[in-house]
Parts: C-alpha cells; sequence; structure tokens
C-alpha cells in the first residue's frame, strides 16, 4: 500500500528526517512515536505531499506520490489537521461537503447524488448527522475533531493520515475518535497512520509502531518491542516501568515520579505496635500504603493498601452479595475500602497467633488466625455447592522490604508448603476422605511489603527471606491452631460451644 | 436550492432597484418609465420611447447610465476582490484598500499620469495595465514581507504591513502631487475616487479587466472554500494551491488594478460588502463571490448617488462616503474580532 524508501527531507537547509524506510500495508493501524523535535511531523508532511523529498522515495500503489495529480493524491490520502480556529462560519455539512472536491473534476461538475450519499453516511458515522445545518464555530473542540474528520473520510481515501489527533480532546473523545478509526481499519480496510503523544494510547490502538530518535527510525515493531523500558528510557531520556495491561494483552507504560524531598518521604516500619485485636477484628494500620498480593474479599490481587481488617463473622454469616457487605462494613467501622484489605472468619480471633522474624537487613511478621472444622486434604476435594462458612486459616504476612513481583508470588508459595507441612505434622485430617489436610476450602492470604529499604529479588525457599518466610508461618500456624484446639477442648469439657 | 434562489433575486432587485432610482435622481428628475424607455430604445433598439424628450435621453444615456455601470462595476470589482482576499488569507479583514493594493494600483496610476507613458499597442489601456501591474506587485511584496516578518502569517501582521506599504506608497504619490503643481485639484479629486464625469470610455476601459478578473474569481470559487481553511488544509483536500494562489491574486489584482484605475481608490467597499453578504447568506464562496458582486455593484451606485446629492451643486468624492462608512464598520468587526479570540 505505502512504501516509504530511505526518505530524507525537511524544510531548506535543514535535513529533518534522515533515511527512513517502512511499508504500511492496507488496513494497519500504523503509530508515529517520538519526542518533540524527531521529526514526525515532518516524516507526515511528506507523505502527504506537503514536503518535498530531499532524498529517497515515498510510494502509494507502486506509483511516486510526486507523480500523482494533486487531486489523484487526494483522492488516495486524507490528513486529519489538527484542531485550528475557524474564521468563517461554514456550516457542518458545508465543511464536510469540502472533502468531495478531489472527485469533481471540470468547472460546472454538479453535486452528484453519490456525493449526497456518501457525506450522509460518513456524517452519521463520525455522529454529526444531527447538527449538519448548525455552523462549525458553535461547537466544541472534540465536535469539530469529529467534523473535520468526515471531512477527510469523504474524500474517501485509502490512507489517513493524523497528526496528534487526540491532542485537546478529553478522555471520552480521545477513545471515541480512535476507535472509530480502528473500526475504519478493520472493516473498511481504511490504512491509518497517526502521530500519537501517548505511548499508552498508542500501543493499544496501534498494530505497528515507529518510534523516531533525531529524524530517524529507532525501532519499527509491533507495541510490545517497541515500548521497551529500555528504549523508550534511551529515546526520550524517561524512565518508565512496563507493565501489562490488565484487561487487554498489550503494554503500558507507568512514569515514576521524580524522588520526592528525603526529609518529607517517611520510614514505614511494620511491627506488631501497628496491630490491634478485637473479640470483633483484627486491624493493621500502615502509615502509608504497602504494596500488597492478596486473596482477600476486598482489595484483592495486586494493589497499595494501607488497612488489613481481618473480620469475625457468626458461623452462619450468609450474604448473597458479600464484597458489597464488606465494603459496606468497612466504609461504617470508617475503613476507605478502596485503601484496605479485608478478610472474613468465623474463628474466634482471640485464637491468633502473630510474630516478628528479623533477616539480615529485613523483617517479617506473620498474623494467623486457624479454624480446622472444615480441613481438606486439596488433592483429592470436590467443588462446595452452596454457603461455605465454616472456620477458616487466614494468613497476613508483612515485610519490612522492597520485593520484585517474583518474591511475592515465591512468598504465598513458601507461606502454602508451611502451612501444609504445619496441618501434616499435627495429623489434621480431612474427615470425608480420612487423608492429611492441606488447608480448609476458604483459605486467605495476604503478602504486603513497604517496598523500602533491603531489596529482596526472591522468597524461594532457598533465599533467606524465604526460610524465613517459612519458619515464620510455621510457627505461627502451629500456635494458632494449638489455641484453636485447645479452646475446643475446653469448649467440649465446659460442655458449651464458644 | 431554493433559498438559493431567493438570495439572488433580493440581490438583483437591490441592484435593479439601486440603479434605476441612481439615474432617476438628479438635478433633473428623470422618471422611472422613460429610462425604461430610453435604455430599452437605445440598448436594445426596440420600438418604443418616441415620446420621451431628448434631454432626458441625453441625461439618461450620456451622462447618468454610464455613470450608474461604471459605478456598478468598480462596486462590484472592489466587493469580489475583497471577498477573494478574505476567503484566500483567512482573514475577514482583508480588502485591497487596506492590504495597500489599491495604493500600489494608485502609484501606477498616477506615475503613468505624471511621465504621460503610453505604451505602444495598449494605447488607452496603458492606464488600468500599469495601475493592475502595480496593484499585483504591491501584494506580491505584502505577501513576501508578511511571512518574513511572521511564518504564520497572522491577521494582524498582514493588515500591519498592509498598512506600512499604503503610508509609504501614498507618501510617494503626495511627492508626485507636489511635483505636478498644477491639475491639483483634479488629481487629488481622483484619488479620493470618484466615477463623476467618466462616460462611455471609461466603461469600455475596465470592462474586459471586470469580465477577466470576475470569470478568473468565480470559476476559482471551490478553490477558495478549500484555501479559506488554510493552505496546507487545501492542499490536502486536493488543491493545487500554488497555482490557485496566484491566479486568485492576479485576478484580485486585475479588477482592483482597473477599479483604481478608472475611479481611484475608493476604499472599505471591498471589506464592508462580502462581510455583510456573509453574514447575510453564509460563507461559502460559490455564492459568495456572485452576490458580493451584485450587492458591492448596488451599494456604490448608490453611495454615488450620494455623493453627488448631499452637498448639491457639489459633488463629493465618493472614496469619501465609503471611507466614513467603512472605517467604523472596520473597527467594529476589528474589536469583535479581538474579544471572539
Amino acid at each position: 500500500m505505502l512504501i516509504v524508501e530511505n526518505a530524507s527531507g525537511g524544510y531548506t537547509g535543514e535535513e529533518v528526517v534522515k533515511d527512513i524506510s517502512f511499508s504500511v500495508e492496507k488496513g494497519e493501524f500504523f503509530g508515529i512515536l517520538g519526542p518533540n523535535g524527531s521529526g514526525k511531523t515532518t516524516l507526515l508532511k511528506m507523505i502527504s505531499g506537503l514536503l518535498n523529498l530531499d532524498k529517497g522515495k515515498i510510494k502509494i500503489d507502486g506509483k511516486s506520490i510526486g507523480a500523482y495529480s494533486k487531486k489523484e493524491l487526494a483522492k488516495r490520502i486524507a490528513v486529519l489537521p489538527q484542531l485550528s480556529p475557524q474564521v468563517f462560519p461554514y456550516t457542518v455539512k458545508e465543511m464536510v461537503s469540502l472533502g468531495r472536491y478531489a472527485h469533481h473534476s471540470g468547472l460546472f461538475q454538479k453535486w452528484t447524488k453519490q456525493d449526497e450519499e456518501i457525506v450522509q453516511k460518513v456524517m452519521k458515522q463520525t455522529n454529526i448527522q444531527d447538527f449538519q445545518n448548525t455552523s462549525v464555530m458553535e461547537h466544541s473542540g472534540g465536535e469539530q475533531q469529529r467534523i473535520f474528520l468526515a471531512q477527510a473520510l469523504v474524500q474517501n481515501p485509502q490512507i489517513l493520515l493524523l497528526d496528534e489527533p487526540t491532542n485537546h480532546l478529553d478522555l471520552a473523545y480521545q477513545k471515541e475518535l480512535l476507535d472509530l478509526l480502528r473500526k475504519s481499519a478493520r472493516n473498511e480496510g481504511l490504512t491509518v497512520i497517526a502521530i500519537l503523544h501517548d505511548l499508552n494510547l498508542a500501543s493499544l490502538y496501534c498494530d505497528r509502531l515507529l518510534l523516531m530518535e533525531d529524524g530517524k527510525a529507532r525501532a519499527i515493531e509491533n507495541p510490545d518491542e517497541v515500548l521497551s523500558e529500555e528504549l523508550i528510557k534511551h529515546v526520550y531520556r524517561t524512565e518508565v516501568i512496563k507493565q501489562p495491561h490488565s484487561r487487554v494483552a498489550k503494554p503500558q507504560l507507568h512514569l515514576m515520579p521524580g524522588k520526592r524531598d528525603e526529609k518529607l518521604a517517611k520510614d514505614i516500619y511494620i511491627n506488631e505496635s501497628q496491630l490491634s485485636i478485637s473479640r470483633e477484628k483484627i486491624v493493621l494500620q500502615a502509615e502509608t500504603p504497602l504494596k500488597t498480593v492478596s486473596s482477600g474479599v476486598v482489595g484483592s490481587g495486586f494493589g497499595w493498601y494501607k488497612n488489613f481488617v481481618n473480620r469475625h463473622v457468626d458461623e452462619t454469616y450468609y450474604c448473597v452479595d458479600h464484597r458489597k457487605e464488606m465494603r459496606e462494613y468497612l466504609s461504617e467501622k470508617g475503613f476507605r475500602p478502596n485503601q484496605t484489605v479485608g478478610m472474613m472468619t468465623a474463628v474466634n480471633l482471640e485464637d491468633n497467633s502473630y510474630g516478628e522474624y528479623q533477616g539480615d537487613g529485613f523483617s517479617v511478621m506473620v498474623v494467623v488466625t486457624a479454624g480446622i472444622g472444615a480441613a481438606v486434604d486439596g488433592t483429592k476435594s470436590k467443588p462446595i455447592v452452596g454457603p461455605v462458612n465454616a472456620g477458616t486459616i487466614n494468613t497476613w504476612i508483612f515485610i519490612n522490604g522492597n520485593l520484585t513481583e517474583e518474591a511475592f508470588i515465591q512468598s504465598i508459595i513458601t507461606a502454602t508448603e508451611a502451612k501444609a507441612q504445619v496441618l501434616r505434622e499435627m495429623g489434621i485430617k480431612d474427615k470425608k476422605t480420612n487423608t492429611v489436610a492441606t488447608g480448609t476450602p476458604t483459605d486467605s492470604i495476604l503478602i504486603a511489603a513497604t517496598q523500602q529499604g533491603k531489596k529482596l529479588d526472591y522468597a524461594g525457599t532457598a533465599t533467606e527471606l524465604g526460610a524465613i518466610i517459612g519458619k515464620a508461618v510455621y510457627e505461627e500456624m502451629k500456635q494458632a491452631i494449638l489455641n484453636y484446639q485447645k479452646r475446643k477442648a475446653t469448649a467440649k469439657s465446659n460442655g458449651s460451644i464458644g | 436550492m431554493k433559498s438559493n434562489a431567493i438570495k439572488y433575486i433580493l440581490a438583483l432587485t437591490f441592484l435593479l432597484f439601486a440603479a434605476l432610482f441612481a439615474i432617476s435622481i438628479g438635478s433633473v428628475y428623470v422618471p422611472i418609465m422613460d429610462i425604461i424607455k430610453i435604455v430599452g430604445r437605445e440598448a436594445f433598439n426596440l420600438p418604443i420611447g418616441s415620446d420621451v424628450e431628448s434631454m432626458y435621453v441625453s441625461i439618461v444615456y450620456d451622462i447618468r447610465l454610464p455613470r450608474v455601470i461604471l459605478a456598478g462595476l468598480v462596486g462590484a470589482s472592489l466587493a469580489i476582490a475583497g471577498a477573494a482576499f478574505q476567503g484566500l488569507l483567512r482573514n475577514p479583514l482583508a480588502e485591497p484598500y487596506i492590504l495597500g493594493v489599491s495604493s500600489g494600483a494608485s502609484v501606477g496610476a498616477v506615475s503613468t499620469l505624471f511621465f504621460g507613458i503610453s505604451l505602444p499597442v495598449i494605447g488607452i489601456y496603458t492606464l488600468p495595465f500599469l495601475s493592475i501591474l502595480t496593484a499585483l506587485a504591491t501584494i506580491l511584496i505584502v505577501l513576501y514581507f508578511a511571512r518574513k516578518i511572521d511564518r504564520t502569517m497572522r491577521v494582524e501582521t498582514i493588515i500591519l504591513t498592509g498598512i506600512i506599504f499604503s503610508s509609504f506608497l501614498g507618501a510617494f504619490i503626495s511627492l508626485i502631487i507636489a511635483l505636478t503643481g498644477d491639475e491639483l485639484q483634479q488629481i487629488i479629486g481622483w484619488l479620493l475616487g470618484s466615477v463623476s464625469m467618466r462616460g462611455w470610455k471609461y466603461v469600455g476601459i475596465i470592462l474586459p479587466f471586470f469580465i477577466l478578473g470576475s470569470l478568473l474569481l468565480l470559476l476559482n470559487a471551490k478553490e477558495l472554500n478549500a484555501m479559506s481553511l488554510g493552505e496546507e488544509r487545501a492542499q490536502h483536500l486536493g488543491v493545487d494551491v500554488e497555482k490557485r494562489k496566484l491566479l486568485i491574486l492576479l485576478a484580485g489584482s486585475v479588477l482592483t488594478g482597473a477599479a483604481v484605475a478608472v475611479s481611484g481608490t475608493i476604499g472599505f467597499v471591498g471589506l464592508v460588502i462580502p462581510h455583510l453578504t456573509r453574514k447575510l447568506w453564509g460563507p461559502d464562496h460559490t455564492h459568495l463571490l456572485p452576490l458580493s458582486m451584485m450587492i458591492g455593484a448596488g451599494f456604490l451606485i448608490l453611495t454615488d448617488l450620494l455623493s453627488r446629492t448631499i452637498i448639491s451643486p457639489q459633488v463629493l468624492p465618493v472614496g469619501v462616503i465609503t471611507a466614513l462608512v467603512g472605517a467604523p464598520v472596520f473597527a467594529f468587526i476589528l474589536i469583535r474580532q479581538r474579544k471572539e479570540s
């Protein structure tokens, strides 16, 4: 479709674009990225025929763009301009109709039925049909952008060029515009070439990206390759962190804000002094958010949380939407649900066990509440239908250290292995299968780290962190189960149920 | 379509009534029916009007009709040129007078008179020819300087450059006048703009340029629409910008130069009329250009009528009246535009 071969050029006496080659296929959404002054707009002007090339060639359908007449070129390439103030009060329809200029030959060619049809179709598509008889000047930036998009689309082009189309548009319009462009690319085979400022939008919408630096092509690849931390750091001279989008298989880049003032930055240290335990709930409140991975009722998955609540509920607790009920409970108790990890248990909270364990340059605090009335062998269990509300094992692990994501996951493995070992050693059995139990059906875990201090890359059992987590969970789990069993035994002998 | 027809009917009616009024009113009143008869007989050889007084025939046919037609042609030329300049420069304040094009044409005209230049072959067309040439040169120089000062060619820059050139050329004209000495009154009267005492000869001078210039512009109406969105945008829409721009500037200069050659500098018609027409009937140049011509012609015919009746028997230069009306309108548009941006 479009082939750029060793293109160089720019303004008189200054070569802005240097020896760029790439090709774009029909229906492709191709993004151009690069810092200010890297030659993106110049390259786009060369493709649209506004600027002549000093060297190289740009071809459409095998023919050099210079060989097309202005009108013939306009039938193949349309440009969505950046918004500029309007001088004359054309109506929306008049403005859109100007896009048909290239399709009119001769001096007196009349407006045809076909012209009218395509104009109406595109106005409908861009959602501007309803105000086609109003003046363009009356409309907001977002609407004007759609009007000019319609003007470009009625040119019936094969290629649409865009220079930062989302500039000055608010969030909803940005998405709407890019969705529309992608739809045109997929459904109608429109080739879209867009300069984009926002790397994350580029990642979400573009099939391939050209990353420019000082007029040269630094990379031409799919977003996953181009948006690498090293490349972006090198070209934009800015530290970014690459993460997968949580719903779409595309990368997203996160900026790191500059380091805060050292004096203002607080050191935090998690220990038992922040822990408060009552019959109703066990709470740990940190001064600043901790990076957390958990299976809590509220605040599950990865996130940053300040408050950690293990709430006692009655054994008969049942609620259709227990997440909502839990959020309401947290709000009622003065915890912001968005800053809180919340868990539930029917276990008597006084049976908890916790302890602090020192490592070299880091420390770990583990808090466990355990009920084993419903212990199961995880290798032989079957799905349970209906409410599950027996005692459960909730394990909290706080780490004063700076963990990688691997270390978080390894912490969970290590802790789970330690838990299984405790149950085995204590001979706790699955009543249905009469085999050694590995946990309860509703066990929950939480790993929270301050992300300050020592860098802890791994938490497997062969590492110091892993060893300490294993030991700490083992000790506290054992103590919590002992507490639980002791209470049960006392309750039985007293003939009451506690 | 229907609403477009109404626009043209209204504009034509205005023009026709303006012309009839202007021919009818003056030191001697000529009844409108007589005018129709005279024109019918003299111009179309119809067998009517043999009962009309011969003095009326002479007044209408030899004095007032050529004067009205000349005023109409000048008004139409200036209005369409103004509309085209405004569209091309994306600037509702652009106008031959403000851009210095009129002054440029005047320099050509005054020089021709002063040095008594008469080019071979073209003869009586020497004056309009040189006026057009200097008009075109002026607009090119003004635009070149404006671009030098400010690459984006903002409204203010172009106007300022135009004003600087107007002053400079004005001073040049004053110098020539000072050197002339005699016929001072006549040259100043001419400079202030007038269509009086010109006769059919002047109609003959302006007519070919008027047809050429306005035809060129009318054929570029669609391109003007595209270019009023900016040159880059026009090129993206498929307009051959360099070629069309030159054609439009050439046509605008031909019209202005010819108008100045026959009537001196008449300011603000090119500003006010397109602006008014656009307000009434929209900015689409395919209609704006012809409608501006009709309204401009009617307007200058009426202004000329005013100029010769207001302090009768004295005749006021018509340029004085257009400036008296036009300058405040210019100020008004400028203020409103500033507020909007």
